[in-house]
């Protein structure tokens, strides 16, 4: 009974129990008192409420779609290519600002003097510009410095580069095409079960296996081979220039380019000063270990320093996702269709239904940075487990 | 701490179950001492600032002359500048009182957004902005163009609807304010700038080189642009509709901004009731006996608006057309006042 009450109430006992049940009682009936208030207001001023809009025609098209998209489409259509289109910039621009936020970070810490000021200054200067003005300032640079479709840069008259994008052949799957990604997930697959095998024999016996031949082989091979039997992968159709713009081929749109880089740059500031601070967080001890053993400073970093440092990085890092995930909310100041951009802006001038569509970019916010959280904690999980041992 | 955070907890509880404001917008107007007033992020001849923060335009001209009616004085105006996007959500939570923004009075619009339009300040339709250099003549010749619209708008749907059924391809950037549209229209990005034609006129005034650029002749939709309000107020539904019937219908019986004083003592029938000598028609909307001269002496009738703001007194250059009174070419008609 004892254990009952202290459980329930910590300190204070029944009357602690007796405070947190009314506690939660107010607060289910404020949450019920504001949802029932903003139901009577919409119904007095005879606003439409509810998801029914959802299955109303769009009638607008948008310039970037991944999945089949048309003007006829619905608006839960044009949700999922917000939707889409906001992975693809959230997913590149994560990658990107990890490469780059990680070379800063190190070239900060580098002993070559000119690499640390030339570091330094990249993050002082990309930190402290607000966002919204460096993602303007990619778009209108770019623009600005490339020619019209008319007279655009090309490559071998197969790649255009004007200020309508990027546009490259586009690639048509040949019968060959299944055979040929089953033929590199095989590759890949063999690869990393061949790193795991030479690490284990390493650490075990201390064998040192070199495993770059094989694996160069089986890249290359194993794909050559499906080529030779199934037949070729892909066959291109080339783009060409008919009257306004290019026919044909794929376009890469300047808008992503610009929002990918002024993002990716943006947080890389960001997670140089994170890795910073996890590789200073590891004991001086360790570098100078790994000097004593003989291991060049790169490999020291590599091998040792920067594995430990790993914790340290983990948690603020994915903060730094996060963050990249959210402003790319402001692709809406340049054109890009990005979530909120088509259906927080488009779909909800047009509907009305302001309540729902927020709520409803809100939970997918909130989706997409669970997820991304949980991804990183998994990855934590796994590498104090690894650490442990 | 436990109990502070618990009577807090209470207070608020208390404060959100109040009951929603009735819809008394007259009064509440009135109680404020202000009208507040939904306009564009400055669109020439409709709703702009000018270098010292006055705003000036037809949708604002429409605003004054409310604030004259209630007050009789046009100044107390609030303007708050909205971007397409949110300009039905100011109305419908209560920050603005009426919306005068070029918006295009739709079915859908009058339905579902718990607003209904008062009137039509001005019959636009929605055309095309092109390059001189690009040779162009036609709407139809605009096939794989890529055309730039500020989003959230009519024009994007009606824009879909035109190429859809004329079996032309395009391609579409969507911004979110007219200003980063028109910047990247003149920057290049895209072939065609697209909006009401009024909105064109002004916006290519806006650009380095107006001459160097033409509005292409296709009208492609109907765009009556007039004035909005919230539902489930009716006195000031009406309030709204007549004060811009009251202008149509000034400019009808020759009463203009200089003559007003003049005309108020007039003894034709239709003028009395105007202006109040005869009847009440003034109370019975909820307002003052001389809410007719208060109107067309702050803003003046409608021609003179329309001159003064897109007409020939003004840079826009606009010529009447469809906004002529309906006895004199144009569909401008406004119910009697009687």
């Amino acid at each position: 009974m004892f254990r009952l009450k202290r459980t329930l109430g910590g300190r204070s006992g029944w009357s602690g129990v007796a405070f947190q049940i009314v506690f939660v009682i107010t607060l289910i009936w404020i949450g019920y008192e504001i949802i029932a208030n903003a139901r009577a207001n919409l119904e007095a001023q005879r606003i439409t409420s509810g998801f029914g809009f959802l299955n109303n025609t769009a009638g607008f098209d948008v310039s970037q779609s991944l999945i089949p998209y048309s003007g006829s489409d619905t608006y839960t259509r044009v949700f999922l290519v917000g939707l889409v289109n906001t992975f693809l910039v959230s997913i590149i621009g994560i990658f990107f600002a990890t490469v780059i936020g990680f070379t800063v970070g190190l070239g900060r810490l580098s002993p070559n003097w000119l690499l640390s000021r030339i570091a330094g200054g990249y993050v002082e200067l990309v930190r402290n510009l607000p966002v919204l003005f460096q993602i303007l300032f990619w778009y209108l640079a770019v623009l600005a410095a490339l020619p019209g479709p008319r007279q655009s840069i090309s490559l071998f008259n197969s790649f255009f580069l004007s200020n309508r994008g990027l546009v490259i052949p586009r690639a048509i799957a040949q019968p060959g095409w299944e055979a040929f990604v089953i033929a590199i997930a095989i590759a890949i697959v063999a690869a990393v079960a061949a790193r795991h095998y030479a690490r284990r024999q390493l650490f075990e016996k201390g064998r040192v296996i070199r495993i770059w031949p094989y694996v160069l082989a089986l890249l290359i091979g194993l794909p050559l081979v499906s080529v030779l039997v199934f037949g070729v992968p892909v066959s291109f159709e080339l783009p060409q220039l008919k009257g306004f713009n290019f026919a044909g081929g794929t376009r890469v749109i300047p808008e992503f380019v610009a929002l990918t880089v002024a993002l990716s740059t943006y947080t890389a500031a960001f997670i140089g000063e994170v890795v910073r601070a996890g590789i200073q967080s590891v004991h001086k001890g360790q570098m100078e270990a790994g000097a004593s053993l003989g291991l060049s400073r790169g490999a020291t970093l590599r091998l040792i320093v920067v594995p430990q440092a790993m914790r340290v990085i983990l948690p603020p890092l994915t903060n730094q996702y996060l963050n990249l995930t959210k402003n790319s909310s402001l692709a809406v100041a340049i054109g890009y269709p990005d979530l909120v951009s088509v259906f927080a802006g488009t779909t909800l001038s047009q509907t009305g239904q302001a309540i729902e569509i927020i709520a409803i970019t809100m939970g997918v916010y909130l989706l997409l940075s669970l997820t991304t959280s949980a991804i990183m904690s998994f990855y934590g999980w796994r590498l104090g487990r690894s650490l442990a041992q | 701490m436990k109990r502070v955070s618990f009577l807090f907890t209470l207070a608020a509880a208390a404060a959100f179950s109040a009951q929603a404001a009735s819809a008394e917008t007259l009064k509440t107007v009135k109680d404020r001492g202000l009208l507040s007033c939904g306009v564009s992020q400055g669109l020439p001849g409709f709703s702009s600032p000018d270098d010292k923060g006055n705003w000036t335009g037809l949708d604002v001209d429409v605003c004054r002359a409310i604030a004259a009616a209630i007050f009789d004085d046009p100044t107390k105006v609030k303007f708050v500048p909205l971007s397409a996007k949110d300009r039905f959500t100011a109305l419908q939570s209560g920050e603005i009182d009426v919306l005068s923004r070029n918006t295009t009075w739709t079915l859908s619009r009058d339905t579902s957004l718990g607003a209904n339009f008062t009137g039509v300040t001005y019959y636009d339709g929605q055309g095309f902005l092109v390059k001189k250099s690009l040779k162009v003549n036609s709407a139809l010749e605009l096939n794989s163009a890529s055309v730039c619209v500020q989003t959230g708008t009519t024009t994007e749907q009606n824009l879909a609807d035109y190429f859809k059924g004329n079996n032309m391809k395009y391609e579409v950037i969507a911004f979110s304010g007219a200003d980063e549209t028109v910047k990247a229209y003149e920057s290049g990005r895209c072939d065609v700038f697209t909006s009401d034609v009024s909105q064109l006129y002004a916006e290519r005034l806006k650009l380095a080189n107006p001459a160097d650029h033409v509005v292409l002749p296709e009208v492609i939709s109907k765009e009556p642009l007039g004035p909005m309000v919230r539902h489930g107020d009716d006195q000031w539904f009406d309030i709204v509709k007549w004060v811009l019937f009251a202008m149509v219908d000034a400019e009808e019986m020759g009463v203009t901004q200089k003559n007003v004083d003049e005309m108020a003592k007039s003894d034709k029938p239709d003028l009395k009731r105007a202006f109040g000598t005869d009847g009440n028609l003034g109370e019975q909307l909820g307002l003052t006996k001389d809410w007719f001269s208060r109107i067309i002496k702050a803003v003046g009738n409608y021609g003179e608006s329309f001159d003064r703001n897109v007409g020939a007194g003004s840079k826009l250059q606009i010529a009447r057309g469809l906004n002529q009174l309906w006895n004199k070419g144009g569909i401008q008609y406004a119910p009697p006042i009687r």
